[in-house]
């Protein structure tokens, strides 16, 4: 007998019993079911939810293989730093070398692990009480929290922060399809307001900073943002942050991936273009506000906030986050806008408010998931007011026609 | 008088096995069966028994609701049997035939007053091939038309062209339309493709549609859509060109001939063309299909009823597709790259790199049901000025101001077909509309 037909056996042997949906989703993960349609159309595409899924978790992956190698990179480039020694990127003389994936995949791998594990468990227990069957919602959410946290992130943390996210951000509501907060960010911002020291500061961004901090060895894990806020200079180059050798979240620094990334969603029709074009139109719009704003000498260089103010609006785009928001985290369907009219509206939104907390905000420069968790708080108010304009369309056609 | 309609969104699925122009006379069928579920909504009322005598014509039953909306036997024979399901709900009525094929004379109707020409209708059992709008069900006779459409092509994949179907059928068609113009105050409106050649456009009391574009280019809710969308409050009447038929043939010769030309198609059938063969008579007296393993349908693929091997031709339908059974395991099914299946998306799939190829899909689901979760697709496709997944979700929360709000008077479950056909979470569409609207009807009214 084939592993297919013995898995038939099992499944029918498991069918309305307690395990099922247990069984059903690893043996759906081996094989698309034999199910075929009963009513309505008599055929479907090919495409499914786990495809859909699936499509996002390929574009995030060339960002979680170019974190684990900075991880290493910029712990190696710190040590140098504190030593007097002056080191430039090279991609296949330091940056691509054995030695950095050794120490990235340490740090990083542990938290791609304990993400998924501990996030599907709570999906299976949740769907073996409920009965129905797992959803794939997680298998993205699982690899996006790895890539948005800090590198030396304690893995009990992660561990309680994904519990919290995935019950409260998405299984309360009914799962997935129903959640209000994109449940990845539920996560960051669980983990932001719970754990505030391991999620900000200029010790967490690179691997082993916090350790040595206060010994003679210590090194610094600053982040472009952090220097800005403390209108500090920028050692940074232009090419580095759109690469992304710098500090910074896992798998957020490398703007060139990220934009392969989205490229990728976009072809595949996978990802909104509207909420990502807009983004990122709202988030230059307002830098070139608070760019306008210095020009005209309203804040000087004795206000707090003049070092992120004097930014040139079109270098917010390669700092900090707000790429990975706009590719990977805005266009989440589910808790974005779901009318084209309103991504339009929430995209811009998100990209407007990101700025305007980076900028005001200078304790944690990194706006973007507060901004993108207050837009799918008000994505359905926005969906809200698009529609009423077609429904308002019809009740005037229904009073014409009544004259 | 005509007007152009140019339909932009929808999509024009290519499979396997389309009808060849050519039709067969089908074998006599022994066996006729009537399903009072194809009259969505009736609640069929008997007045006949098992073992009696009728003929072609006669009143088999009546909706209870509706008393003098009536249902007549295509055939002259016996009545068989009488299935019944729970609560003696009538499922099917069998008829065995006598091979004599007599005919109840019908009474003489002029076409003068719109009373008789309705009460004509009535009687002859002709009224069930009019339908109505919203709601989508068999029309209320005491109703007053705004308009009358007529859908004069299919645009779903696989399914009849009416064009060939009517063609030598035009006396019967252009004396249905003289009399049904005479029922309504406003226009009688009929779609034809623009390329179309029909005798159609000759007549000089019909508004012709000239539609091009994809599928549900087809569909009235579409045309009426475009033409003078549907008000709170408006009724229209819809009928199908190859039933004006059946309604020019009795009004001219005074009987109830259920005879159709169907077109037989689908990548399991080994000679697909079109046989002339009656409403309700047993398919196997003119389907071959390749293998066991295969799906019959009655109508067209995206919205026929599922028929076993020894089913029936159903009332509406006008085609009988056959494809594939999808009841097998795909190894990593989800994440291969796939060649020869349709695809919306470009997640891996590459039917985008081959727009004119013909498709051999089958039944499988490609996946399990899931809630809603992508969106912005179904707008590509859904050409009507309403907010698709804002009008199902609103349905299934079952929320009657917002289904009234968002446009449910103007759609009908089959313009969702195709929305259903590319949902990534695998919902049943048509279902939900259906349920949809039965509950409106049985809310509001």
């Amino acid at each position: 007998m084939s592993i297919k037909s013995k898995l038939h056996v099992i499944k029918e042997k498991f069918k309305g019993k307690t395990m099922a949906p247990a069984f059903n989703a690893f043996h759906t993960f081996l094989f698309t079911p034999n199910d075929v349609t009963t009513s309505g159309t008599h055929i479907k595409v090919a495409d499914d939810l786990k495809r859909t899924m699936n499509t996002v978790i390929m574009s995030l992956v060339p960002c979680l293989i170019f974190g684990i190698f900075n991880a290493g990179y910029q712990h190696n480039l710190a040590i140098d730093i504190s030593n007097g020694i002056d080191t430039q990127v090279s991609l296949f003389g330091n940056f691509l070398t054995f030695d950095n994936l050794m120490i990235g995949s340490i740090k990083v791998l542990p938290l791609v692990i304990v993400s998924y594990v501990v996030g599907l468990t709570v999906e299976f227990i949740f769907a073996v009480i409920k009965g129905h069957e797992v959803e794939e919602g997680y298998l993205v959410t699982g690899m996006l929290v790895p890539l948005i946290v800090p590198v030396d992130l304690p893995l009990w943390m992660l561990a309680v922060s994904v519990v919290f996210g995935v019950v409260i951000g998405k299984e309360v509501f009914g799962g997935t399809g129903m959640n209000i907060l994109n449940p990845a960010l539920t996560i960051r911002a669980f983990l932001f307001f719970a754990y505030p020291t391991w999620m900000s500061g200029d010790k967490v961004w690179v691997h082993d900073a916090v350790n040595r901090s206060g010994t003679p060895e210590a090194i610094s894990g600053e982040t472009i943002l952090g220097s800005y806020a403390q209108n500090q200079d920028i050692i940074y180059s232009l090419s580095d942050m759109f690469y992304g050798f710098i500090p910074g979240s896992v798998g957020e620094t490398s703007k060139l991936l990220i934009l392969f990334g989205a490229l990728f969603l976009i072809f595949s029709k996978i990802g909104s273009w509207r909420i990502i074009v807009s983004t990122l139109l709202g988030a230059l719009v307002m830098g070139l506000i608070f760019n306008v704003v210095i020009d005209s000498g309203i804040i000087n260089e004795s206000s707090k906030f003049y070092g992120l103010m004097s930014v040139p609006y079109w270098q917010h785009l390669l700092i900090g986050s707000i790429l990975f928001g706009a590719v990977f985290m805005a266009t989440d369907p589910v808790t974005a806008a779901q009318t084209n009219k309103g991504k339009w509206i929430y995209g811009f939104l998100i990209g407007f408010i990101s700025i305007m907390i980076r900028v005001f905000n200078p304790a944690y420069p990194e706006g973007v998931f507060l901004a993108i968790l207050l837009m799918n708080v008000f994505a359905p108010t926005i969906d809200h007011f698009v529609v009423q304009s077609n429904v308002k369309m019809r009740l005037n056609r229904l009073k014409i026609k009544n004259i | 008088m005509s007007v152009d309609i140019v339909v932009k969104k929808g999509l024009n699925l290519k499979l396997k096995g389309e009808a060849l122009l050519d039709t067969e006379i089908a074998e006599k069928a022994l066996k006729f069966s009537i399903y009072p579920s194809d009259f969505h909504g009736i609640y069929p009322k008997l007045i006949i028994k098992e073992n009696d005598i009728v003929k072609a014509g006669d009143i088999i039953f009546y909706d209870k609701n509706s008393e003098n909306v009536k249902f007549v036997s295509p055939i002259s024979g016996k009545i068989s049997e009488i299935v019944r399901g729970d609560r003696r709900k009538v499922l099917e009525i069998k008829i065995k035939s006598d091979g004599k094929n007599s005919f109840r004379k019908l009474s003489k109707v002029s076409n003068s007053d719109p009373a008789k020409i309705i009460d004509f209708m009535l009687d002859s059992g002709l009224w069930s091939f009019f339908k109505q709008r919203p709601y989508d069900i068999i029309a209320d006779p005491s109703s007053n038309p705004k308009e009358i459409y007529i859908s004069g092509f299919d645009s779903a994949p696989l399914s009849a062209d009416y064009d060939y179907v009517t063609a030598e059928e035009k006396i019967n068609i252009t004396t249905a339309i003289d009399y049904l113009c005479k029922l309504t105050d406003g226009s009688v409106n009929v779609s034809l493709r623009k390329e179309s050649k029909s005798f159609l456009r000759a007549l000089d009391n019909i508004n012709i549609c000239n539609v091009s574009g994809p599928h549900p280019s087809g569909n009235l809710s579409t045309i009426i859509n475009k033409i003078s969308p549907i008000n709170k409050g408006d009724v229209v009447w819809t009928l199908n060109l190859p039933d004006l038929i059946i309604i020019g043939d009795a009004i001219l010769n005074r009987k109830y001939n259920a005879e159709r030309i169907i077109a037989i198609s689908g990548s399991s059938i080994e000679s697909p063309k079109y046989f002339k063969t009656k409403i309700g008579s047993c398919i196997s007296s003119f389907l071959k299909i390749k293998h066991e393993n295969s799906r019959i349908i009655s109508g067209n693929i995206l919205s026929g009823t599922k028929l076993d091997l020894s089913g029936h031709l159903r009332h509406y339908d006008n085609e009988i597709t056959v494809i594939p059974e999808g009841n097998d395991y795909d190894l990593f099914g989800w994440a291969k790259p796939i060649f020869d299946k349709f695809s919306f998306s470009r997640a891996l799939t590459f039917s985008w790199l081959f727009p004119n190829k013909k498709y051999d899909l089958n039944t499988n689901t490609n996946g399990e049901h899931r809630a809603f979760v992508v969106t912005g697709s179904f707008e590509q496709i859904f050409p009507l000025n309403i907010y698709p997944m804002q009008i199902l979700k609103a349905c299934m929360y079952q929320d009657l101001d917002e289904m009234e709000a968002l446009g449910m008077y103007e759609v009908s479950p089959d313009d969702f077909a195709l929305t259903e056909f590319i949902c990534v979470s695998k919902q049943p569409h048509q279902d939900i509309i259906r349920k949809g609207l039965d509950l409106m009807k049985k809310e509001i009214g």
